[in-house]
C-alpha cells in the first residue's frame, strides 16, 4: 500500500478545511448554489434524486482493512448503514447530509482517503486490474504505475478544466480484467527483453458514442510513462471539443482527427515537454514500487482445504466459482460476491464491510480490492485458510457462489438514485438474478456477463456486456434496449443492438428467451454464451426476441406467456 | 365523480439533507406531495418558480413538475417524479416513503 507523505497529509487537510469553510458559507448564504456546485463536485459531492451522494475514491480499487472499517463507520454514523461499490472501483454513500460531509472527509483523511477528482472534468480515479499483485498471469503489479499516475494527475494545474472527464485504466496482464479498451487511456504492461513498458491505447469509451480504444504506442518504456501521458492529455486538452459536451471526450477527438495524426501530435508534444520531467518521476516510481512489495507469503500445506473441498459441497461450489489462480502456489484469489440473488449489485452493509476487513486482516495479508464488476476481492488467501474465510463470509451472507454467472450482474444505480438516469437498473438486475435462481439454471448457463445501465452514459458498461441492457425513457415509460455480443476483455467489442426495446415487465422474459435459445443452440456446455454468439451471430437470438409472426414486443410477450 | 385536474407542483431538494420537498400553498417547503400547492396556469407557475428560486438558503435544484390531482391525491405524471415521491425501489428507506 502507498503511504501518504507529509505533503499528502497536509494537502488533504488543507482541501478538507477549505471545503468545510465552503459548506459553511453556502449554508449561511455567502455562496449561491451556482457558486457552490463546482466546489462540492470537486470534492465528490453530488445531488441525486433523493439526497446528496458522496463518491469516495478507492485508488485502483485497493483498500486495507482499516480503510474498509472506516467506510463501515461512515456508513453507520453518517449514512444508512451501507455503501455502494461502483463500476469505477469507488464507493458511494447515498444519504449524507451536507452538514456532515466535512466530518466524513476528515474521517476519510484519517485513513488516507478522499473524494477529490471523483467528479468534474478532471483525470478521475485511476482504475486497475482487481487481481493486481496476485494474478498468475501478470507480468508486473500495475498498481505502482496507477499510483504514479494518481500522484501526477491529482490537482495537476493544467488538467483541472479539461474538455470532459478523463479516465485511465491499467493492467499488468494479457487477460484484460480492467476493460482498458473502453477507457480514455488504457495501459497494458508488457515485458520486453527484461524491461517493462506499456501498450498505450487511447480513445476508448462507452456512453453515447461507444468506441473501442486504438493503440497509439505498442511499447512505451516505463521511464517515459508520465511525459507521454502528459503529452496525450495535453494534445486532447487543446484539440478536444468544448463546444459540445457530447463530442468532448478523447474518443471523438481521435475519431475526428484520426489516430495517426493524434500520434504525431502526441510525439511532438512529448519531445517538447520531456525536458520538464527532471527525473523525479523515476525516483518517485522506485519509492512507490517499494510500497507495493509483495507480502511475505506463508509456506504451509493445504490439508484443511483438501478436506473441506472433498467433504463440503457448498464450499466446493464456492471455491470452484469464486476463487482464481494465484501467482503463488497454495494461495488463491477469493472474490466475495456482492450479488446475492435479489439484492442490490455492489451494496455492502457496514456489518459486511467490517467482516471483510476482519477477514482481510487475518487471512489476506491485510489487502482488499474492489472490482469494476462491483465485487470485493481478497487477493492473497492461503488455501488452508479458505474454509475459515468461507465460514466467516457465510455468517454475513457473503458466500454467494456466482462469480461470472448470470446473477453476477453489473448494474448502475439507475433511477433509484441517479439524477441523470432515464430508467431503473437495480430492479431489473434483481429480477433477472431471482428468475434464474428460481429456474435453477445458473450453473447450466455457465459464464455470462449481463451489464445494465440506466441511461446512455453507460456507467453499467452495457455496451460490453455479453448481454447489455440499456434503460431509457420512451414517452414517459421505462423501456429497455438489449445489446448482444459485447466483450469487455482483451478482445473487446461493442455489442450489437438487438432491436426495439422492451417494457419493464417484458425485459426479464426477453432475457430468458435469449438464454433458453443459447441453451438450445450451443454446441455443448463448454461453449459459453459469448462463443455461441460469435459462432452464430445475432440471428437466432433476434428470432427469439422478436418472433417472425410478430413485430411487436407486446404481442411477443403473449406468445412467450402462452 | 373523480377529479381529473392537471397542474404543476414546485419541487426541490432540501439544502441541508437533500430530502425531496414540495412547495405548499403557504409557500413553505413540505415533505408530502399531497400538501403541495398545484399551480394551474403558466403565470402562477412562473411566479412560484421565481419565489422558490429566491429561497436558496433552504433548498437546491428548484423546478416544476406536471401532476394530476386524483381522488388518491396528487400524482406526478412522470415516473421519475413518482420515484422521487416514494424513494428508491430496492430498499424501503427513502425519506418520502417514511412520510407517506
Amino acid at each position: 500500500m502507498y503511504n501518504y507523505t507529509e505533503f499528502d497529509d497536509a494537502f488533504i487537510k488543507a482541501r478538507n478545511s477549505q471545503f468545510r469553510n465552503q459548506v459553511k458559507r453556502r449554508i449561511n448564504g455567502n455562496l449561491t448554489e451556482d457558486e457552490f456546485k463546482p466546489l462540492r463536485l470537486m470534492n465528490g459531492l453530488y445531488l441525486q434524486l433523493h439526497a446528496y451522494m458522496l463518491r469516495v475514491a478507492i485508488p485502483y480499487g485497493t483498500l486495507d482493512s482499516a480503510q474498509m472499517e472506516k467506510l463501515a463507520l461512515i456508513a453507520d454514523r453518517w449514512d444508512k448503514g451501507y455503501g455502494h461499490f461502483t463500476t469505477r472501483q469507488n464507493v458511494q454513500f447515498n444519504w449524507p447530509k451536507l452538514t456532515d460531509v466535512p466530518d466524513i472527509l476528515d474521517a476519510l483523511a484519517e485513513v488516507k482517503m478522499h473524494a477529490i477528482q471523483t467528479s468534474g472534468n478532471t483525470i478521475r480515479n485511476v482504475t486497475a486490474d482487481h487481481f493486481s499483485g496476485a494474478a498468475a498471469d501478470e507480468v508486473t503489479d500495475p498498481r505502482p504505475y496507477a499510483e504514479l499516475i494518481r500522484q501526477w494527475s491529482t490537482d495537476h494545474p493544467e488538467f483541472q478544466f479539461l474538455p470532459r472527464k478523463f479516465k485511465v485504466a491499467v493492467t499488468g496482464s494479457k487477460n484484460d480484467r480492467a476493460v482498458i479498451r473502453a477507457h480514455d487511456i488504457g495501459l497494458r504492461a508488457l515485458l520486453r527483453n527484461g524491461k517493462i513498458g506499456f501498450e498505450v491505447i487511447i480513445g476508448g469509451g462507452l456512453g453515447r458514442s461507444p468506441m473501442i480504444g486504438k493503440v497509439i504506442n505498442t511499447f512505451l518504456p516505463e521511464a517515459d510513462l508520465l511525459p507521454y501521458l502528459e503529452a496525450v492529455v495535453s494534445v486532447w486538452n487543446t484539440l478536444g471539443r468544448r463546444d459540445n459536451k457530447y463530442k468532448a471526450r478523447i474518443k471523438i477527438t481521435v475519431h475526428e482527427h484520426g489516430v495517426e495524426k493524434i500520434k504525431q501530435l502526441v510525439e511532438d508534444r512529448y519531445n517538447e515537454i520531456l525536458s520538464t520531467f527532471s527525473g523525479v518521476n523515476h525516483e518517485l516510481l522506485e519509492e512507490i514500487k517499494s510500497a507495493f512489495a509483495p507480502p511475505v507469503f506463508k509456506s504451509k500445506g493445504t490439508k484443511y482445504f483438501d478436506i473441506a473441498y472433498k467433504e463440503n459441497a457448498a464450499f466446493r461450489s464456492w471455491v470452484d466459482t469464486n476463487t482464481h489462480t494465484h501467482k503463488i502456489s497454495n494461495y488463491s484469489i477469493a472474490t466475495v460476491s456482492l450479488k446475492a440473488h435479489g439484492k442490490t449489485p455492489g451494496d455492502a452493509t457496514s456489518d459486511q464491510m467490517r467482516q471483510i476487513a476482519n477477514i482481510a486482516r487475518h487471512y489476506s495479508h491485510d489487502q482488499i480490492r474492489i472490482s469494476h464488476e462491483q465485487n470485493i476481492i481478497l487477493p492473497h488467501v492461503h488455501k488452508s485458510d479458505l474454509p475459515k474465510v468461507y465460514n466467516l463470509l457465510k455468517s454475513k451472507q457473503l458466500n454467494t457462489a456466482n462469480i461470472g454467472l448470470i446473477s453476477d450482474i453489473i448494474a448502475c444505480p439507475g433511477m433509484d438514485y441517479c439524477a441523470l438516469a432515464t430508467a431503473r437498473s437495480i430492479p431489473i438486475a434483481q429480477e433477472i438474478s431471482m428468475r434464474f435462481d428460481e429456474l435453477k439454471l445458473e450453473h447450466e448457463v455457465g459464464h455470462i456477463q449481463i451489464k445494465i445501465s440506466g441511461c446512455i452514459n453507460a456507467c453499467g458498461h452495457h455496451h460490453v456486456g455479453h448481454i447489455g441492457i440499456l434503460g431509457l425513457d420512451r414517452a414517459g415509460v421505462e423501456n429497455y434496449q438489449i445489446t448482444l455480443g459485447g466483450d469487455a476483455t482483451e478482445t473487446a467489442r461493442i455489442g450489437d443492438r438487438a432491436g426495439p426495446g422492451f417494457s419493464a415487465t417484458q425485459i426479464v422474459p426477453a432475457i430468458e428467451r435469449v438464454i433458453l435459445t443459447y441453451l438450445k443452440v450451443r454446441l455443448n456446455k463448454h461453449e459459453n454464451f459469448i462463443h455461441t454468439y460469435q459462432r452464430l451471430g445475432i440471428a437466432p437470438f433476434k428470432q427469439a426476441l422478436y418472433p417472425k409472426e410478430s413485430q411487436s414486443p407486446k404481442i411477443q410477450k403473449k406468445t412467450y406467456a402462452a | 365523480m373523480s377529479k381529473d385536474l392537471s397542474g404543476n407542483v414546485i419541487t426541490a431538494n432540501n439544502l441541508l439533507d437533500g430530502t425531496v420537498v414540495y412547495m405548499s400553498s403557504q409557500f413553505k417547503w413540505v415533505l408530502d406531495i399531497n400538501n403541495a400547492k398545484v399551480f394551474s396556469n403558466d403565470t402562477s407557475i412562473e411566479k412560484a418558480l421565481i419565489h422558490a428560486n429566491k429561497q436558496q438558503h433552504e433548498v437546491v435544484g428548484v423546478y416544476s413538475i406536471r401532476v394530476d390531482q386524483t381522488d388518491a391525491g396528487i400524482k406526478s405524471k412522470h415516473f421519475r417524479e413518482q420515484f422521487r415521491v416514494k424513494g428508491p425501489s430496492n430498499y424501503n428507506h427513502g425519506k418520502q416513503s417514511e412520510v407517506l
